[in-house]
């Protein structure tokens, strides 16, 4: 009977180490509460932009005079604005572009980030130049520093992207460096070393790998943050201009109107802060299981 | 502390510099030629040649720098071209609402996060830790200006409790004063308490954990002693460490929240300053920010040397 029994994982194809590994992670995430919902949130966001054009009338600019101010209905879900285009659609459309531009901004601060931290660690005698550098950044509030870049570069989507990732580079270069710190400091960093590995791959290949944790984590945290920067920047007139919708300027444009027409205002209100609340459940999640001392977001 | 102090504030003062610098480069990547805007529209090629020269922006670059250096040393920001006022005096007139605005926000902030992170700290595992903490989590997901916006319709458009925009001075009436900050503050605050919150309670669960804790409830100290003596008092160390950076972010989002409440603070200055091209005043508001900050940031590390008497900076 003993022999009949045979566990079916060992019946599997034998697993190579890393692969192992990244399976019982993502077993241990999908696990976590929060992960899961903030994966599922995030996810319908994600997939709605996406399939935008077969959800929506699919002109998010088209106006429609009769239609002007028309209260949450039948025909318009979330209402339609002070041109009579459709809220609903012009929604799903401005998730395009804020999940891109939060997306874009954040994985370009961890890129910048890590470049930044890495080298700062390794080279040290380049880090007291690199990090009074970050500490000057840093002495300006976040919004701030993108509210001054996006002034210089001029309101464009491209700009509010650069924009924010400027502002939170010097915070991942910093959560970079401190874990490249420790890990240089490894033994099996001095055996690539005297094995006669380049300076580039002990840092890609060797330091990198074991950073990955928390820069993970603190993305995940600047992508939630840049999404409500973002819409700040647009509700300020400096962010992506209209007519093209984002969250932020369909905010904006409702504002006038707030008291009789609360549905324009409403309903990008609460997407932003469903896709930020889906991407901090998502981040703490990962903060837990990946890299459980860290203690503050970003 | 003396000497902490001195070595701080040299510390500074190659971060001071790097951030002047950074702004006057930051400002130099402006589309347009400023000397055409200052100049106006009547003008002609002889007058903006003149206020080019008068401005220095025929030199190189690095003589600029050097101008706008030396030019700070000695107090001068450069004057503003909407206001026709120096810079330092338009940031000046309006750093006192930007300033109360922050300050109430930071004085709702830090109690009532910390409040909540301990209790949820606490109640670990609760209902009251699950509520707790959705409130955190809703605190730093919502948009502060959709709140605000929000806020106005119920507090001030249907219920008439408080006013929906503008500031009173707090030398004219300080009740009036306070009543006009006291809703923008609280929509500021949102974010931060959600921020503190979170941050305090997994800094408190951290105390809890360790042996020392134990070892007060095994010989009897009451629960309460051992929450508020033992493990709180460890916490706040925590608390000190990010309250800088709290400070920070409550100045950068009064930006949005001054626009919406229309109160007359450097936030709006900036913003309206963008919207003019005004950019010695851009400069001029980013330049003493960021050197605010660095001060900020000098005086939270002498109180953390001084509430934890084991840091010493050498």
């Amino acid at each position: 009977m003993t022999d009949a029994t045979v566990p079916p994982a060992a019946a599997r194809a034998p697993l190579s180490p890393g692969a192992a590994r990244r399976r019982i992670l993502m077993r241990r995430l999908w696990r976590h509460r929060s992960f899961r919902l903030g994966a599922v949130i995030l996810l319908v966001i994600v997939l709605m932009a996406l399939a935008a054009p077969l959800l929506s009338n699919g002109e998010p600019t088209k106006m429609n005079l009769r239609a002007r101010f028309a209260p949450p209905s039948a025909d318009f879900i979330f209402g339609a604005d002070n041109f009579g285009r459709d809220i609903f659609t012009r929604v799903l459309y401005g998730a395009r572009i804020s999940l891109w531009i939060g997306f874009a901004s954040a994985m370009l601060a961890a890129a910048g980030g890590a470049l930044v931290g890495l080298a700062s660690a390794w080279y040290r005698r380049l880090d007291g130049v690199i990090m009074r550098i970050m500490d000057a950044l840093l002495a300006f509030p976040a919004i701030l520093l993108a509210i001054g870049i996006n002034a210089a570069l001029g309101p464009q989507v491209s700009s509010v992207i650069i924009a924010l990732a400027a502002a939170y580079v010097p915070r991942m270069a910093r959560i970079v460096r401190a874990a490249a710190l420790v890990v240089r400091e490894l033994d099996y960093v001095d055996a690539a070393r005297v094995s006669g590995a380049s300076a580039g791959r002990i840092i890609f290949r060797h330091i990198l790998p074991n950073c990955l944790a928390p820069l993970i984590v603190s993305l995940t945290f600047v992508f939630a943050y840049a999404i409500l920067a973002e819409a700040a920047l647009s509700f300020l007139g400096i962010g992506p201009p209209p007519p093209q919708p984002s969250w932020g300027n369909i905010i904006a444009e409702g504002r006038d109107y707030s008291v009789e027409a609360w549905w324009i205002m409403l309903f990008p209100g609460l997407a932003i802060s469903l896709a930020a609340l889906g991407t901090n459940l998502l981040g703490d999640g990962l903060r837990d299981v990946l890299d459980p001392r860290l203690k503050i977001e970003a | 502390m003396p000497r902490l102090i001195a070595f701080r504030i040299a510390q500074a003062i190659p971060v001071m510099f790097v951030v002047a610098v950074l702004t006057f480069l930051l400002m130099h990547m402006l589309p347009g030629d400023p000397a055409t805007l200052i100049a106006g529209d009547m003008a002609d090629q002889d007058a903006i040649a003149q206020v080019r020269r008068d401005l220095g922006l025929d030199r190189p670059v690095l003589a600029q720098l050097w101008l706008w250096i030396t030019n700070l040393a000695q107090g001068d920001f450069g004057k503003s071209l909407m206001l026709n006022q120096p810079v330092a005096e338009a940031v000046w007139e309006r750093l006192p609402v930007t300033l109360s605005l922050a300050l109430v926000a930071f004085v709702i902030t830090i109690p009532v996060g910390i409040v909540l992170g301990v209790v949820a700290a606490v109640w670990r595992d609760t209902w009251v830790d699950s509520a707790v903490m959705f409130l955190a989590l809703i605190g730093v997901s919502v948009p502060n200006f959709w709140i605000a916006i929000l806020s106005v319709i119920l507090f001030s458009v249907t219920l008439g409790w408080l006013p929906s925009s503008g500031y009173v001075p707090m030398g004219t009436d300080f009740w009036r004063w306070l009543a006009s900050l006291i809703q923008p503050a609280t929509v500021l605050a949102l974010f931060q308490i959600g921020y503190l919150a979170r941050m305090t309670r997994s800094a408190m669960l951290d105390v809890l954990d360790q042996d020392y804790i134990r070892t007060a409830r095994a010989k009897g100290v009451s629960p309460r002693k051992t929450i508020l003596k033992h493990a709180f008092r460890n916490t706040l160390m925590q608390v000190v460490t990010v309250s800088g950076y709290i400070l920070s972010l409550l100045i950068g989002g009064s930006v949005v929240i001054e626009q919406i409440f229309a109160m007359p603070g450097i936030g709006r200055l900036l913003v309206q300053a963008i919207m003019a091209r005004d950019y010695p005043v851009v400069q001029g508001t980013m330049l003493m920010l960021g050197f605010a900050f660095v001060f900020i940031n000098i005086v939270i590390d002498l109180i953390y040397a001084y509430v934890d008497p084991r840091v010493r900076y050498d």
